[in-house]
């Protein structure tokens, strides 16, 4: 039987009237019913923020970790049960700051993992702080002179040998949801930047703004997704025009792949067998 | 009176100190002699001063003899820092081709570089030869010895080690310097083994199936022994950016449904405090080793210490359910850690080991361990569903524990959160539910509290004084009662291998029949006195305290105690 988006319907969210998070929730469930996978058999493992509490609003095995951390467990659950479909939920702030490090070694090694930061360029659940993606220049409340320059998560990521790197922005719906469907599929680390606004705290990226200067890579006439330096190239435009898709994808082996461990059956069900620990105590004589 | 030796080999770091100690704890173990070994070095590849320490005697020994019978000094600053360690019927073997210029007594000079170029054609074997020339000297069986060398270094390497060994051994057999021989003590085989490794092969038993860790001495050798046998026992073991990913990815891993672990000194430990209070929260069943070395911050690396005792008893914020076990012995290491997953799964709560640097890198000989009296208790387990009815991973229970079921399962869609939650696992606000689930939380103590450890206790119950230590000082502690009591005096031991849930009824009656109790650490402020103090209301009668980076020795405790 096929799945169903009611399949994914979960408790009632308790964000802001249009926030952004909305559309990523519908796109996410969209994308999960459109890949025909059954809820136990996803992972959801989330962070703290506003982003945090999405997993909630659905239906799926969740982890709800801890701030910055929603990487790190997920990676020990996917290298535990390889069979789960794994999806990382972060924010800026929690993916970007409190998780920075996460970020960059999970590139690094290549798990398998989705991972969807909702990146509003500003703090929602403290109320309006500055987050490692405010523009330069913006005014918050912890910034009253205005900030320093943001991160870009997605040179970061090229950088970090991520295999998989893109954007979209929260307000297109549907091509997000082809994104977080390409990503699910892509095996290994795929990390997917969304433009999300805040409509409570960030006056500045609107839906409006947004809306005004994002375009699909697809779009643009000889760009390969395949070629590492021309990724770079574009990654740094942010301005007048913002490149949303995928700009950089290659085929590697992934984490779980490389351990002969789990050669041929998941971790969690291969059996614990004591008595072969016989061999070790020989060792000791 | 036992039969004893102590042997030190003494040099700088490179010049393979620890595999000639190694070797000749081991050589001496296949002997039938009861061993104990510890080793002392510098945070440094090259360099420094290092020794490894051997007690050999033919009737069990856990605990350092400051005398020294045999002293090998592969540089001269052995010889000047332990030339007050010798006895009266002792040696020291050096180099004189190396060391020239010296005197003294005791001094017996063996040309080993020489030796060991002119037998190997290698002077990197030089140590070899002072292996040969150590048990040359006490009259040990030479075929024994090739063989632990060939066993040890396989293939031509093998070889010229044992050619190395025979020259400093029939170098020795020439000397008259030194008379002590020793025979056989037995035909008993016993393991030789240090407790780092113990608490490994105890993993193992166990079904510890990931782990994810950061190095830190004095434990990186538990991640090494894992992953060297990642392929055969079918164990993931990540090298984590940082300890705090290190432990998140166990919290994932056990949540998930494998046994899970990690391993890390009081340095690492600060950062993996979060992770301790999520697995609390989320109810998540982890094993952490934390083998403590001098802190605060980077502190001493390379010693010992019991100062972080305060610290894992209260790691993280909020309260929780939480299990501390502090191995006594290398016995101890393997089946406390074998029962810290038990408990863990059966409790779904955080399990720390805390050990240290003493024990963790010190070598005892032991009896095998019988792997059959190992059990494995994955604690409750979802089985099936009831129709209508969706499953809920924090259940309410009359024993406080919810049963566990895993990401996969068509019938049960697994929630946990880090926040507080319902029993559905989903994120909750209300008073009634925060005080329903922290009362679900700590209802699980009071099975728990039915198999706690109970103290050793050593001795009679009539002596006048009580000495109580907890962790790696038993064997210390323990031989110092023999050498009191010897003497004349009226003392017993209480030593506890399980912190929390802590035993009160065990040690407040141990207390109270004793005239004084004086309790023994390896820290600064006697902060398990203060525990003690704290749960049973009774005060002891003094501390022993020991917080420059060095272990006891039963000659401190008993200088200690006459003062």
């Amino acid at each position: 039987m096929p799945v169903k988006m009611e399949d994914y319907n979960g408790l009632t969210p308790a964000w802001c009237p249009g926030c952004g998070n909305f559309g990523i929730l519908s796109a996410l469930k969209n994308a999960l019913v459109e890949l025909n996978l059954e809820p136990h058999n996803v992972l959801l493992v989330s962070g703290i923020g506003q982003a945090g509490k999405l997993p909630h609003y659905m239906k799926g095995n969740v982890f709800n970790s801890l701030h910055g951390r929603p990487m790190p467990p997920a990676i020990g659950a996917k290298i535990a049960n390889r069979e789960l479909t794994v999806i990382a939920i972060s924010g800026d702030g929690d993916g970007y700051g409190e998780g920075g490090n996460h970020f960059i070694h999970a590139a690094r090694r290549n798990h398998d993992i989705t991972y969807l930061v909702h990146n509003n360029q500003i703090y929602g659940l403290t109320k309006g702080q500055t987050s490692p993606t405010s523009d330069i220049g913006f005014v918050t409340k912890t910034t009253p002179q205005g900030g320093p320059p943001p991160i870009n998560p997605i040179t970061l990521a090229i950088a970090a040998g991520a295999t998989f790197v893109a954007r979209a922005f929260a307000g297109d719906i549907d091509y997000l949801s082809s994104i977080i469907q390409q990503g699910i599929n892509h095996r290994g680390f795929a990390l997917i930047d969304i433009l999300q606004p805040c409509v409570s705290f960030n006056h500045k990226n609107t839906y409006q703004w947004y809306k005004e200067r994002v375009y699909k890579l697809e779009d643009e006439k000889d760009y390969s997704s395949s070629d590492k330096s021309a990724a770079f190239k574009k990654a740094q435009e942010w301005g007048d025009r913002i490149p949303i898709g995928v700009f950089y994808r290659e085929d590697k082996a992934t984490y779980e792949s490389a351990f002969p461990a789990l050669g041929k059956t998941t971790l969690v069900s291969q059996p614990i067998e004591t008595l072969k620990a016989e061999k070790l105590l020989a060792e000791f004589f | 009176m036992s039969n004893e030796i102590n042997i030190m080999i003494g040099g700088e770091a490179g010049q393979g100190v620890q595999s000639v100690g190694f070797l000749l704890a081991k050589a001496l173990t296949r002997w039938g002699y009861h061993i104990f070994a510890d080793q002392d070095y510098e945070s440094r590849v090259r360099g420094g001063h290092n020794f490894f320490r051997v007690r050999v005697s033919d009737s069990p020994v856990e605990a350092i003899n400051e005398t020294l019978d045999i002293l090998v000094a592969l540089n001269k600053e052995t010889i000047d820092l332990h030339r007050r360690e010798i006895g009266n019927v002792s040696v020291i073997i050096y180099d004189g081709e190396k060391i020239p210029g010296l005197e003294g007594k005791n001094l017996v000079n063996v040309p080993a570089e020489r030796l060991a170029k002119e037998a190997a054609g290698d002077i990197l074997m030089t140590n070899t030869v002072a292996l040969g020339v150590v048990l040359g000297l006490i009259n040990y069986e030479f075929e024994l010895l090739g063989e632990l060398l060939t066993g040890f270094f396989p293939g031509e390497n093998g070889i010229k080690n044992v050619k190395a060994a025979k020259a400093g051994y029939e170098y020795a057999q020439k000397l008259s310097a030194y008379q002590k021989k020793l025979t056989r003590a037995g035909d008993s085989r016993r393991m030789l083994l240090d407790g780092n490794e113990a608490m490994s092969v105890g993993a193992i038993a166990a079904g510890c199936k990931f782990m994810s860790a950061y190095p830190m001495t004095p434990v990186t050798s538990v991640m090494e022994y894992l992953a060297a046998r990642s392929e055969e026992f079918g164990i993931v073991v990540v090298p984590a950016e940082d300890e705090i990913s290190a432990i998140n990815m166990v919290v994932g891993a056990a949540y998930t449904g494998v046994r899970a672990m990690t391993a890390t000194s009081g340095g690492g430990f600060c950062l993996m405090v979060e992770g301790i209070g999520l697995a609390g929260m989320t109810e998540t069943p982890i094993v952490v080793i934390e083998g403590q070395r001098p802190g605060p911050a980077i502190g001493l690396p390379t010693r010992t210490e019991q100062g972080d005792l305060d610290f894992v008893l209260h790691a993280s914020h909020g309260e929780f359910p939480r299990v501390v076990f502090a191995p006594a012995t290398v016995d101890d290491c393997f089946w406390l850690t074998m029962k810290a997953f038990n408990l863990a799964e059966k409790y779904q709560l955080p399990v720390m080991i805390i050990t240290d640097h003493y024990l963790a890198n010190s070598y005892f000989t032991t009896d095998k361990f019988d792997l059959s009296k190992v059990t494995i208790d994955r604690g409750l387990l979802f089985t099936k569903s009831t129709p209508g009815v969706e499953y809920k991973r924090y259940a309410y229970s009359e024993s406080g524990i919810s049963p566990r079921a895993f990401p996969g399962n068509k019938d049960a869609l697994v929630v946990a959160d880090s926040d507080e939650h319902d029993e559905a696992g989903h994120l909750i606000e209300d008073a009634e539910t925060r005080k329903k689930m922290m009362d679900k939380r700590f209802q699980k103590l009071s099975q728990l509290k039915q198999e706690i450890v109970q103290p050793r206790f050593y001795g009679t119950e009539k002596a006048d004084t009580l000495l109580i230590g907890w962790g790696s000082t038993y064997g210390v502690i323990k031989e110092s009662i023999d050498l009191l009591n010897k003497d004349g005096g009226s003392y017993s031991h209480l030593h506890l291998s399980q912190i929390w849930p802590f035993p009160v009824e065990a040690v407040s009656t141990a207390m109270k029949n004793a005239q004084h109790c004086y309790v023994i650490e390896n820290n600064a402020t006697g902060q398990f006195a203060g525990l003690i103090r704290r749960e049973t209301g009774l005060l002891s009668t003094g501390s022993i305290l020991k917080y420059d980076g060095r272990p006891f020795t039963p000659a401190i405790i008993l200088r200690e105690l006459r003062k």
